[in-house]
Parts: structure tokens; C-alpha cells; sequence
């Protein structure tokens, strides 16, 4: 579904990302750990289609087409969602409008009609009990004023509604205690299926507790440096960062 | 009634020959441009205008004689010639389209994006529309429901022919000629606008529309307006329309004086979308206009607007809070694009004791525009336990745009409390991406980023006028991100 082959990127002329490779096949999940500023928020964003970062080798496939050249609203109607480490405040605008007009968007590019306001709000309800928040936050404006953890479970949120193909959760653990972790992460594994794969970009292992992945990837310095199963997680909690990437 | 059937209505009021004043069988080239006395008589004339009124512009041009026109600080044009101006033409029938196939190919566009029926868009663009059997009897009940309510509702020259009493009683009391150099020449020669009177104690049942006034009367250069509403009574008024309106003339003055007598309330509402020029500034409506109203005891006016269009504006709407305990209310959102220029904001006169103003302005700019907020919050001594809450917020898109905030405040006693806010914000790189990564394209971004700025103040409009001001406002910026 997914295959990055050497891919560099530089933000600000700064090169961040070294030579990345990463493969995922449909259903997978993957964990992605590394330390602050080895990359793994510029490998999320430059998947997504974030122009702010220069790709300067490499590619990236979806779907075995290169994307490279695609545009950020068109790879997330391919089905690429992504859950922002900082989700960004949209005042005015109620968190039920948002999600009708991206999930209309989406149908849309989908030659699919709009959904009924009555069958929208069912699965806004839905997912809600799901992710267990209170009916109050549609009406609340996008991520104003939300505290880091309602953020978080916004940003899982529409990933529930939009239920996207390829999901990078990027540090959406981080700010969250540990039954806001339990929650977010049984509606995770709720989405998992034969067909939905995920990234999960986290710093801590202890996401992994709840949501196991089928394969870990260690990123130091732009570079894929340890792949394995999850034991390798566990092992990186035990021995930290600098042993691993030794 | 609802505008869709106000729309109906339309069809019938344009297809007919309008009426008053100005008359076809007159040759616009028998007078040329230029201003004075000869010209002014002879509007005057042709609109088969009482004594009293003639003496009132010859007064006006008198005192727009010895006035220059403002200069501002942040608006720029090239002065504006007097002398080069036509003030007296028949209105010219445009030429008269077989089809919509004849028509701007990009004017379609623009309308079929604004959501405006068949019909309309016929219309608006010049087609010669049939009559409409049926919308006669809507338009008789329309006019007959208002009058037996005693509400009147025409176009100035007609008021000025049969509701002589009133328009002397009230014409110039709120905006006199001398106020600004706008106001006296649109004192002298303006063209023609809308009177409406609602009687005491009346609520009007419908929101009254200027809509069909506009275009019953060709082209409002001067426009002229007066909204007297006696004690107790209330009216909700709708100036504009979301259609862009072309216009070779490219300046227009117009003047709205609302008077609300005691424990009366106008609420009026502007969409203003006039043709703002090309990409690269050219064309495009000068928009000098000036509002005021004047509150008495317990009255309240309140302005809303929407403005997306001309190349510059220059308005102010404004309240007189005379009487004690009366409230005034100004809810604006500015939009600015390309090369437009917009100089706007209101002035709150607080005379009475325990007045309330509020004063609401979102603007923003885009593309190489300019936005400025003006405003003047002045508290006079008598003026005690007096109010007022201003908040001012630009939103900009990209860095070639500017808004600037002028508030002038100006309070002359110490029961009286008056607050500011002000802020200025980025449509951000962040916001965009974000939305682009929920599937959403940038001009659907910048919709979805607008239309939530400006949410308070779209609630403040009539239903359906808010709908399509929501399209109005996506429209005007699509495109405005590369
Ligand atoms: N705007 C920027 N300009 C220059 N360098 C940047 C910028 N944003 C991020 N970086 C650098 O890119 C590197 C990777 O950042 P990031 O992908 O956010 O790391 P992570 O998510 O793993 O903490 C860091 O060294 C950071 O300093
Ligand atoms: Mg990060």
C-alpha cells in the first residue's frame, strides 16, 4: 500500500530526513519511535503532502503510484489521514461543520452524495460513544480552547468519521493520561481491519501496551536505523535511545 | 414573505417602464457633463420636482462650492473631476439580450456559483424577461398588505410628489448637505433611492428590500435614502444584492438617513458587491456613501454589512444616540481583494443619558488590498452611564495585504465605560494544510476559515440574506491562495 524508498527531505534547506525506506502492506500497523527531532514528525507531514518540506531524493508510492506530485487534499481522499502532534485551531467553525464538509468533501471525490444530516449525525454519535466525549463538543469550535488531550481525541475523531486507509497517528499518546490512552486506543483497534493500515508515531512505549503493532521502527537522525517485531519496543524502553542507535 | 417571492416580484417591477422621473424620449446628449446651476434645475425639472425641493439642491451645490473634496490618509485614487461627471441622463436601456448564451461567459459563472435561479440570472444580465402573469396579483397583495398598514414604501421621487410633508418633515435632518463634501453633492444632484415610513406602533411583516428599488430605477449614482420609523414600530431593512452589480458610472455618493423615533427600532442590512475592478485594479466602483441614523428615547438602529465589492469604500454608518436609553449597533465584515481599498468603520455618537453602543468589524484582506477600520466612539458629558464595546479583527491572507485600525474614542464623562479589542490573525500555512489533509481544496479551506471568522456577524443577517453572503464571501476570495 505504502513503499518510501530513500526518501530525503529538507526543511529551510536543513536536511532532516537521510534515506528513509519504509513498506506497509494493507492491515498492518507499524510503530515508528525515536527521539525528539529525529524526524518523525517531518516523515508524517511529508507523507501527507506538507510543502513546507523540500523532498529532495526518493519516493514515496501509494497504491504503486508516486505521490510525490499530488497535491495534500487529494492524497487525503486516497485515504491518507493523518493526526496532527499539534492539531491547529480553527475558530469559528464547529467541530460537526468541519467534519460534514471534509467528510462531504471526500464522498464527494468519491462520486458519492452527501450524507443526510439525520445519518451524518448518527455516525457522529457513534463515534463519539466510541471515543467516549460528550455531545456537547460538536458544537464547540475546532480546537479552540481545547485542552491537549480534547484535541487528541478530535483529531481520532475524524479519523473515525473519515475512516481513511493509511492513518499516521503522529505522538497522539503525548498529553493524554492513561484512561484518555485506553479510550483513543480502543478506537484505534476498533478501526484496525484486513484492509486499514497505520502508523503509529509515538515516543513512549506504553501505546503500544494497547494497540500492538506488527512491526517497530527505531528513527535516529532521519534514518530507519532497527526494525523488528514489538519486542523491540520493550527492548528500547529497557535500554533507551542512545544503546539502540549505537 | 420570503425573498422568493420578493425575486418574483422583480420580474414584474423591471419589466415594466419605469415610471417617474427620468423619461426615455429624453436624449442624454443633449446635456453634457459637468456641474451647476443650469444642470441641477434642470433634474430637478425633469423629475417634476416641487419648488422647495429645487431650493433645497441649488443650496446643497451652493455649499458643495465652497467645500474640496476629504483627503485620507489611507486611501488612494486619482481625484475625482466634478466636471467630467454626467448628472442627468435617461436611464439607458441596456441592449436587450435574445438569450443567457449571449451573455459574459464569466458572469454566469459567477452567478450559477451564487446559486441565483434561471430566471435571475436572465434578468441580471440583461434578457428580456416575459411578464409574469402571476406575479402581478403577488406584487398587488405585497404593496396592498403593506398598505393597510399604513406603511409606505416607494421611490424617493414619488415620495417627494405624494408624501411631500413627510420628506420636508425629515429629508436632510440626520445627513444635511454641509456634512461632508459627498453629502452636498449628492444633496444636489442625487438621481433617485427609497422612502419607507412605518407608522406608530407598526411592526412590519416583511423584510423590505431595496433590491427591486435599485433595479426598478437603472443605475443609483446618487442614490437617496430615508427609513423613518415612528414611535414603537420596527422595521428590518435589506439594501443590495449579492449579484455583482457592473456599472460604467465609477463614482457613486449615496446618502441613508434613518430616523427612529421613540421605542422604535430599523434594522438595516447591506450586502454591497459592486464591481470591485480587474485583477490588476482597473474599473471598478468608487463607493463614497454616507449612513447615519438617529436614535430617540429608547430607539434602537442597528447597521449590519457585508461589503466585498467596489475598487474603493468610504463609508461609515453611524448612530445618534440622542435619546436616553437608546441603543446603536454596528456588525460589519470587509472584505478586501486584488487591488481594493476599503475605508470603513462607524461613528457612536452618545448624547442620551445610559446609551449602548456596540460596534462589531471584521475585516479581510487579500491580494494586494488595503483595509482600514475607522471608527469614532464619542461619550458627551450629559451622556452619563453610557456604554460602548468595540471589537476590531483583521484577518489577513498572505503578505502582500494590509489592515490597519483606527479607533478614535472620545468620552467626556466618568460614569460612562467604554471598551476595545482588537486583533489581527493569519489565514496560516498550518490552517490551510490542515484542512487540505481532511480532503478539503484551498478555496474551500479559506471558505471554511472565513465563514467561521465571520460567524457572529453572518448571524446578525436576515436568514436567507446570510446564505448568500456566506456564498458572496467564499467567492470573493476564491483563488486568493496560489
Ligand atoms: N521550520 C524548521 N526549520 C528548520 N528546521 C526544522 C524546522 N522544523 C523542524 N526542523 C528540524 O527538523 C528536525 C526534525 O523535526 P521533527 O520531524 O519535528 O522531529 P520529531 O517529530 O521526531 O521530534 C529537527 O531537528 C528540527 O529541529
Ligand atoms: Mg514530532
Amino acid at each position: 500500500m505504502l513503499k518510501i524508498e530513500n526518501l530525503q527531505c529538507s526543511i529551510n534547506a536543513n536536511p532532516v530526513l537521510k534515506g528513509l525506506n519504509l513498506s506497509v502492506k494493507p492491515g498492518e500497523v507499524h510503530a515508528i519511535m525515536g527521539p525528539n527531532g529525529s524526524g518523525k514528525s517531518t516523515l508524517a507531514s511529508v507523507i501527507a503532502g506538507n510543502d513546507n518540506y523540500d523532498v529532495d531524493g526518493g519516493d514515496i508510492n501509494f497504491d504503486n503510484q508516486s505521490i510525490l506530485e499530488i497535491s495534500p487534499e487529494e492524497r487525503a481522499r486516497m485515504g491518507i489521514f493523518m493526526s496532527f502532534q499539534y492539531p491547529v485551531e480553527i475558530p469559528g467553525v464547529s467541530v460537526s461543520n468541519f467534519i460534514k464538509t471534509a467528510v462531504t468533501a471526500m464522498r464527494k471525490f468519491r462520486g458519492e452524495k452527501p450524507l443526510s444530516s439525520s445519518d451524518l449525525l448518527k455516525a457522529m454519535k457513534e463515534n463519539m460513544d466510541l471515543l467516549k466525549m460528550d455531545s456537547g463538543f460538536l458544537s464547540r469550535s475546532m480546537n479552540e480552547g481545547f485542552s491537549g488531550g480534547e484535541k487528541k481525541r478530535n483529531e481520532i475523531f475524524q479519523l473515525a468519521m473519515l475512516n481513511p486507509r493509511l492513518s499516521i497517528l503522529d505522538e497522539t499518546d503525548s498529553g493524554l493520561d492513561i484512561d484518555a490512552l485506553k479510550i483513543v486506543a480502543n478506537g484505534v483497534n476498533r478501526l484496525r481491519s484486513a484492509e486499514n493500515s497505520f502508523i503509529i508515531i509515538t515516543h513512549y512505549q506504553r501505546l503500544l501496551d494497547y494497540i500492538s503493532p506488527d512491526h517497530v521502527h527505531i528513527l535516529s537522525d532521519g534514518k530507519i536505523v532497527s526494525s523488528g517485531s514489538a519486542e523491540l519496543a520493550l527492548k528500547l524502553e529497557k535500554e533507551g535511545y542512545d544503546e539502540i542507535t549505537k | 414573505m420570503g425573498r422568493k417571492k420578493d425575486k418574483e416580484i422583480i420580474g414584474e417591477l423591471t419589466s415594466k417602464k419605469y415610471p417617474y422621473g427620468f423619461v426615455s424620449d429624453f436624449d442624454s446628449d443633449t446635456i453634457g457633463k459637468g456641474l451647476n446651476e443650469d444642470v441641477v434645475r434642470l433634474v430637478s425639472r425633469k423629475k417634476n420636482e416641487p419648488k422647495w425641493m429645487l431650493e433645497r439642491r441649488l443650496e446643497a451645490l451652493e455649499i458643495l462650492r465652497k467645500m474640496t473634496p476629504p483627503k485620507w490618509a489611507n486611501l488612494k485614487f486619482q481625484n475625482i473631476n466634478l466636471q467630467d461627471i454626467i448628472y442627468y441622463s435617461a436611464p439607458k436601456k441596456k441592449a436587450s439580450l435574445a438569450s443567457l448564451d449571449e451573455a459574459d461567459p464569466e458572469l454566469i459563472k459567477t452567478f450559477n456559483k451564487l446559486g441565483i435561479s434561471l430566471e435571475e440570472q436572465k434578468r441580471l444580465a440583461g434578457v428580456a424577461v416575459d411578464v409574469v402573469i402571476d406575479s402581478v396579483s403577488v406584487s398587488t397583495s405585497f404593496k396592498d398588505k403593506l398598505a393597510d398598514l399604513g406603511i409606505i414604501f416607494c421611490s424617493m421621487s414619488e415620495a417627494i410628489q405624494k408624501h411631500p410633508n413627510l420628506i420636508r418633515k425629515y429629508l436632510g435632518t440626520v445627513v444635511p448637505a454641509k456634512d461632508n463634501y459627498f453629502a452636498a453633492l449628492n444633496s444636489a444632484v442625487f438621481s433617485d433611492g427609497s422612502f419607507c415610513f412605518i407608522p406608530e406602533g407598526v411592526r412590519c411583516p416583511m423584510e423590505l428590500s431595496t433590491y427591486f428599488r435599485i433595479n426598478e430605477a437603472g443605475t443609483g449614482q446618487f442614490e437617496r435614502t430615508l427609513i423613518v420609523a415612528e414611535p414603537g414600530s420596527f422595521v428590518s431593512y435589506l439594501e443590495g444584492c449579492t449579484a455583482p452589480q457592473r456599472d460604467e458610472n465609477q463614482l457613486h455618493a449615496a446618502i441613508v438617513e434613518l430616523v427612529a423615533l421613540d421605542s422604535s427600532e430599523i434594522k438595516y442590512s447591506t450586502v454591497q458587491n459592486w464591481y470591485p475592478g480587474d485583477k490588476n485594479g482597473k474599473g471598478g466602483v468608487y463607493n463614497f456613501v454616507t449612513k447615519r441614523g438617529i436614535a430617540h428615547s429608547k430607539a434602537k438602529i442597528s447597521w449590519t454589512q457585508v461589503e466585498t465589492g467596489s475598487s474603493i469604500t468610504w463609508k461609515y454608518p453611524s448612530c445618534i444616540l440622542k435619546g436616553n436609553d437608546s441603543v446603536g449597533e454596528f456588525f460589519s465584515i470587509a472584505v478586501t481583494n486584488n487591488f481594493q481599498q476599503a475605508d470603513t468603520g462607524t461613528k457612536m455618537i452618545h448624547m442620551g443619558e445610559r446609551t449602548k453602543s456596540t460596534i462589531i468589524s471584521k475585516g479581510i484582506s487579500a491580494g494586494k488590498s488595503n483595509s482600514s477600520y475607522r471608527g469614532l466612539v464619542k461619550i458627551n458629558r450629559r451622556a452619563k452611564n453610557s456604554r460602548n464595546f468595540s471589537q476590531c479583527d483583521s484577518l489577513l491572507m498572505g503578505n502582500l495585504c494590509g489592515a490597519h485600525t483606527f479607533p478614535y474614542i472620545d468620552v467626556k464623562n466618568s460614569s460612562s465605560v467604554v471598551e476595545h479589542e482588537a486583533t489581527t490573525s493569519k489565514i496560516g500555512e498550518d490552517q490551510l494544510f490542515y484542512c487540505n489533509q481532511r480532503g478539503l481544496g484551498n478555496d474551500e479551506a479559506i471558505a471554511i476559515i472565513v465563514n467561521g471568522y465571520c460567524k457572529d456577524i453572518l448571524q446578525k443577517l436576515p436568514m436567507e440574506f446570510a446564505v448568500e453572503a456566506k456564498k458572496l464571501l467564499e467567492l470573493t476570495l476564491e483563488d486568493s491562495v496560489g
